[in-house]
């Protein structure tokens, strides 16, 4: 298959990019590919620790970028899955010691070792976000059902639009459902009413996933939680494969229960 | 060496016009940088204005500049372009697209804009961020999201969900309009007046609104 370059995006901060880069990489790599994913978050570096990887970086992106290393050097291999890989981000430097063009380059070099590159953006939409969006031959917009948060998603959109980076999905992340029956959150249609991009997934609320992200534990590596069948579901629509919305419902009534209790449980 | 012919430089009341010739953008990029660069003094605290000509430029090589251009403590407030992307850039980063705009010690001269006058017309969502700008009248074809602007010298038809701010007439034309499928805008302004859209309580309904007795008012449309 050739490479596929993808981008994580949001504006805002904290609505879950790297948590989303860490997951959807798992879950790539265990259907099989080969999966780099690359923190370009320079000085606020953190996917190495979602990831589990913080005490293994030896060298990294701009260690790359300026000749001190080969990439083979900074690609840290993961502990649990052979075929996954993280360049991580420099944490003492800042977003102008990497330009667009030097993304580019290390990402066309890095098409020639693997499958999949995802790309974990930082927040806001200055050089950090522009260096991150050059490569990328998908942007994956990830947003929370929150007014700002989709305010900024929207602003991102428009900025990919301008830039001609028209390959774009979205992730709506930590919905919880019972505050939108409650009429207190954003609803997943009127997210998509405003944005009007194409769906990649819904990720519900779930404790596991700050569990997961503390320990260094991508939560799809256990896959038992609503969260994780939802990052595989979504590596699976980045694969091509249709894979119908999970249902959101909350099933907490005592009918609910005993059906399943009936049914053999979970 | 920088090419004189290439860059031009004209005093305007209140900054630099710059105008590009013709040539590969990053020619003129850093032939421009160049320029500036020999005369670091002249140019130290100007408001710039660029004019591009023909060139398509994107975002990134736009944010570029202005990141380059401040770093040598140079604003630049307009890029003035023939090219749609362009403009379409210019505006997506917060940028004038036109000259008259800033002419603060000018007398307003309220000209309404007759329905004849040719429109801006703009097929897509009109997203957080950008601002669209026109002296005659503006017709969206899609959505105008929370967080866009759409300033008309005359009126504003949105046939869409108009969500953002609005503001027709806005060189003093009272008998401006605002047109939309679905009409809660932020905020709406016609001339000098100024209002927010309700809680509403009803399915939306195509509405018009308008200037009257000196009150903003908003009417459902009534076809014929």
């Amino acid at each position: 298959m050739t490479t596929k370059v993808v981008t994580i995006a949001s504006g805002k901060g904290g609505v879950g990019k790297t948590t989303a880069v860490a997951n959807l990489a798992v879950a790539l790599a265990q259907d099989g590919r080969k999966v780099v994913c690359i923190d370009g978050d320079i000085g606020l570096r953190n996917l190495d620790v979602v990831m589990g990887l913080e005490n293994r970086i030896v060298y990294d992106l701009v260690d790359v970028v300026e000749g001190r290393c080969r990439l083979r050097q900074a690609m840290i291999r993961d502990k649990r899955l052979p075929e996954l890989f993280l360049i991580p981000a420099a944490q003492t430097r800042d977003k102008n010691a990497v330009s667009p063009s030097d993304m580019v380059r290390l990402c066309d070099e890095l098409r020639q070792e693997c499958d999949w590159i995802i790309i974990d953006s930082p927040a806001g939409i200055e050089r950090g976000f522009r260096n991150t969006i050059a490569p990328a031959d998908k942007v994956i917009i990830i947003t929370n059902p929150e007014v700002s948060a989709v305010r900024d998603a929207d602003r991102v959109i428009g900025l990919l639009e301008a830039d001609g980076k028209t390959d774009q999905g979205l992730i709506i992340n930590r919905v919880n459902q019972a505050m939108v029956k409650r009429g207190d959150m954003l609803s997943v249609d009127d997210v998509l009413d405003l944005l009007a991009i194409e769906l990649l997934g819904i990720v519900p609320e779930d404790e596991n996933v700050i569990v997961g992200s503390n320990r260094g534990t991508p939560i799809v590596l256990d896959g038992k939680s609503k969260a994780s069948q939802a990052f595989m579901n979504i590596s699976q629509r980045l694969q091509g494969h249709k894979v119908p919305f999970i249902d959101l419902e909350e099933q907490t009534g005592l009918w609910n229960k005993l059906t399943k209790f009936a049914r053999g449980g979970e | 060496m920088a090419d004189s012919n290439l860059i031009q430089i004209k005093g305007l009341r209140d900054g630099l016009l710059v105008t590009l010739g013709e040539g590969g953008w990053s020619v003129l990029h850093s032939s421009l940088l160049l320029q500036i660069d020999e005369k670091t003094e002249f140019f130290k605290g100007a408001k710039l204005a660029l004019d591009v000509g023909n060139q398509e430029l994107h975002v990134s090589e736009m944010t570029d500049l202005r990141d380059e251009l401040s770093d040598r403590e140079i604003i630049l407030w307009a890029v003035l372009s023939n090219s749609p992307t362009t403009e379409n850039t210019a505006q997506m980063l917060g940028l004038a697209t036109r000259l008259s705009k800033v002419r603060p010690d000018t007398p307003v001269q309220v000209k309404p804009v007759s329905s004849e006058d040719s429109a801006m017309w703009v097929k897509r969502t009109v997203r957080s961020g950008v601002r669209l700008e026109y002296e005659g009248n503006v017709v969206v074809l899609g959505d105008v999201n929370p967080g866009a602007e759409v300033v008309a010298g005359g009126s504003v038809v949105v046939w869409g969900r108009l969500r953002g701010v609005v503001h027709a007439g806005a060189t003093g034309d009272a008998d401006a309009v605002v047109c939309a499928l679905d009409l809660s805008p932020t905020q709406l302004r016609i001339a000098a007046e100024i209002a927010t859209t309700p809680e509403r309580r009803s399915q939306p309904v195509p509405e018009m609104a308008r200037l009257k007795d000196g009150h903003l008012i908003a009417e459902p449309w009534q076809p014929g």
